[in-house]
């Protein structure tokens, strides 16, 4: 089985080098330092939550809700500093407080209640999203100081800030899925969740702690989104969920759980962003770019289920 | 099971997630009513019904889609495409049945081709209906821009159609569909057949069924409920913008899963869904009309899906405990 997954990465990092080749070849533009870092922190904000979403996915769960949290984080930032008068630091810590605990009270209710996780982050998508709107009431903030947009668009040595963040959080996540018993805690989870309790793992507390990661990083995410786009706005975030996943399961994490790593959700990412940007350098409107990650998202777990078959 | 259903087992299969949905609906109504009676008026409850309809007959097939087993991202990508498709070829001059069946076709052949990649190559439902859920969002927006389609001909609003003076045609269609679907589910081979492929698809083999050929099947049966509900969603206004309902496909599987559909398959009844479709848009209307501030609607509604669906899983949880 792990040989397998190492060859689902290996395939897509081959498919990825070919396609950049490909695009880098048809246009000059692409293949440049600062458009790759550019992209890179346009990746940044679907990055920290594919991060977390990958160990949601190899649990065998899902949380849909993440796009509505980092709206509702956006706003409590926004709000929080704008009209509740807190300083600026202490309103990005509460809105990361506020994702963390989205996250827990999805964590909760799918522990407690034994509850499938997309019904459950359904309905507090729709949850968060709501309160995202009723505390904004339809109002943007903006104005922010000049220091907390070195996050979303300053550079540190010449890249940008936040990719030292997503990079980080990438080994962290990485050695965390892969070296901890933590991270084999969530693989048997997702293999045999029976198998697991009774090997006495404490499941739910490892779902909970996923999780609440998970809202965590989308508040992380919503605090570089602001940053880097100067304003707040209640419908922020819109989306991000499907985006998230599609990056997930690009990079070879299975939907049914026990399966998928941190390396292939990154090439999966990279993958898409590149993509897009590529196309979208050689003409393809902007649009259209998100028919071919349709169509790379199928072929790609395509071919991945027919090698498995042939294998076995 | 014997074939006359005594008059406690009537009782016990209508103290259900659809009985606790219309009780909800009736007391709502009469609440509302009381605080507000315009609530209750003619004007807006046929507002309430027809602006919504359609959502109710998309349900409809998404809960067959979740009973096998299975789920459907795509399907308010695929709406928007349909709708688009219709009102194009009603404005390019196609006869008028020729606009409202291309839909119905088109929505078929796209569903049973994702139930088939779903059926025989062993890919997630999730996986292939995310992917063909970007192709069409694309699609859709890079080949029209995200224009408008005005000036549709009169003949083709299906809202303008009144059967007996008073029912508007989607009302109509919204109680017809979903009362054919539940009989058909429930008495039906067929149907009997979506459930026992849900349910447990070994066991389903066993008994003969096909759970592949089911699953082919009902993405074509939800293909078709997708066609009616973008005939019903493109004849609405006077006007069709030709991008996609954005988040259309959370508020169909939401009504799906608030009527008692489970997702983990095999359970659920499409009267539930529809009931849902209705409570949730009545619950949106009487937050108006009781004065909610506009900007709380959706924290109010979420909540109450959020109630509505641990209410549900409790619920269920204790008829296992006491079976």
């Amino acid at each position: 089985m792990n040989r397998y997954l190492k060859r689902h990465e290996t395939i897509l990092a081959a498919i990825l080098i070919v396609a950049l080749i490909g695009l880098g070849y048809l246009n000059d533009q692409f293949l440049t330092l600062d458009n790759l870092l550019n992209q890179g922190r346009l990746m940044t904000e679907i990055g920290l939550i594919a991060l977390p979403m990958t160990f949601v996915i190899v649990t065998g769960g899902i949380d849909l809700s993440v796009g509505a949290i980092v709206g509702l984080c956006a706003i409590v930032l926004g709000v929080a500093w704008k009209n509740w008068g807190l300083p600026l630091p202490l309103a990005v810590v509460v809105a990361l407080g506020v994702g963390a605990l989205a996250g827990f009270c999805n964590g909760l209710v799918i522990t407690r209640l034994k509850a499938p996780p997309l019904i459950v982050t359904i309905a507090t998508l729709a949850l968060y999203r709501g309160l995202a709107e009723g505390i904004s009431k339809a109002r943007s903030v903006r104005g922010y100081p000049d220091w907390f947009y070195v996050l979303g668009q300053g550079e540190v040595f010449g890249v940008p800030t936040q990719l030292w963040i997503l990079g980080a959080c990438i080994v962290i996540a990485g050695v965390a899925l892969d070296r901890t018993s933590f991270g084999r805690t969530l693989y048997a989870i997702g293999a045999n969740e029976t198998a697991a309790r009774f090997s006495a793992l404490a499941v739910d507390r490892a779902k909970l702690i996923v999780y609440t990661l998970s809202g965590l990083m989308s508040g992380l995410s919503a605090f570089v989104l602001v940053s880097r786009v100067t304003t707040t706005r209640s419908d922020m975030g819109l989306g991000y969920e499907l985006d998230v996943i599609a990056a997930v399961v690009l990079g070879g994490a299975s939907i049914f759980g026990g399966a998928g790593t941190v390396w292939g959700t990154v090439i999966g990412l990279v993958m898409i962003q590149l993509l897009k940007n590529g196309l979208a350098l050689t003409g393809v409107k902007g649009d259209a770019t998100i028919i071919v990650i349709g169509v790379v998202l199928i072929a790609s777990v395509l071919i991945a289920s027919s090698l498995e078959r042939r294998r076995e | 099971m014997s074939a006359a259903a005594s008059p406690v087992q009537i009782l016990r299969r209508i103290a259900s997630q659809e009985a606790m949905l219309a009780v909800a609906i009736i007391g709502l109504a009469i609440v509302v009513g009381f605080v507000n009676p315009r609530f209750l008026s003619a004007n807006n409850l046929s507002d309430l019904l027809l602006g919504n309809a359609y959502i109710a007959v998309a349900a409809i097939g998404m809960s067959m889609v979740i009973v096998s087993g299975n789920i459907d991202i795509s399907v308010g990508a695929l709406i928007g495409v349909l709708a688009t498709v219709s009102g194009s070829l009603a404005v390019a001059g196609y006869p008028i049945a020729f606009a409202w069946g291309a839909p119905l076709v088109i929505g078929i052949a796209v569903m049973a081709a994702q139930g088939a990649v779903v059926a025989y190559l062993g890919i997630p439902s999730i996986v292939v209906t995310l992917g063909m859920w970007s192709i069409l969002k694309g699609g859709l927006i890079s080949v029209t821009g995200g224009r408008w389609i005005t000036d549709l001909p009169n003949s083709f609003h299906l809202a303008d159609v009144e059967v007996f003076g008073v029912l508007p045609m989607p009302v109509l269609i919204m109680v017809g569909a979903t009362i054919l679907a539940a009989i058909w589910m429930r008495f039906w081979p067929g149907g009997r057949a979506i459930y026992a492929a849900g349910g447990n698809p070994e066991a389903a083999r066993l008994c003969g069924v096909s759970p592949r050929r089911t699953t082919i099947f009902v993405f074509a049966a939800h293909g078709f409920f997708a066609g009616i509900a973008a005939l019903m969603f493109a004849t609405q206004l006077r006007v069709i913008q030709s991008t996609t309902p954005a988040g259309l496909e959370l508020v169909v599987i939401t009504a799906s899963v608030v009527g008692g559909v489970s997702i983990l398959g095999g359970v659920g009844t499409v009267i539930g869904s529809t009931l849902a479709a209705v409570l949730l848009a009545e619950i949106a209307s009487a937050l108006v009309f009781i004065n909610v501030s506009p900007y709380w609607t959706h924290a109010v509604q979420g909540s109450l899906i959020l109630a509505t669906v641990i209410a549900d899983i409790l619920r269920r949880r204790r008829r296992l405990g006491a079976a």
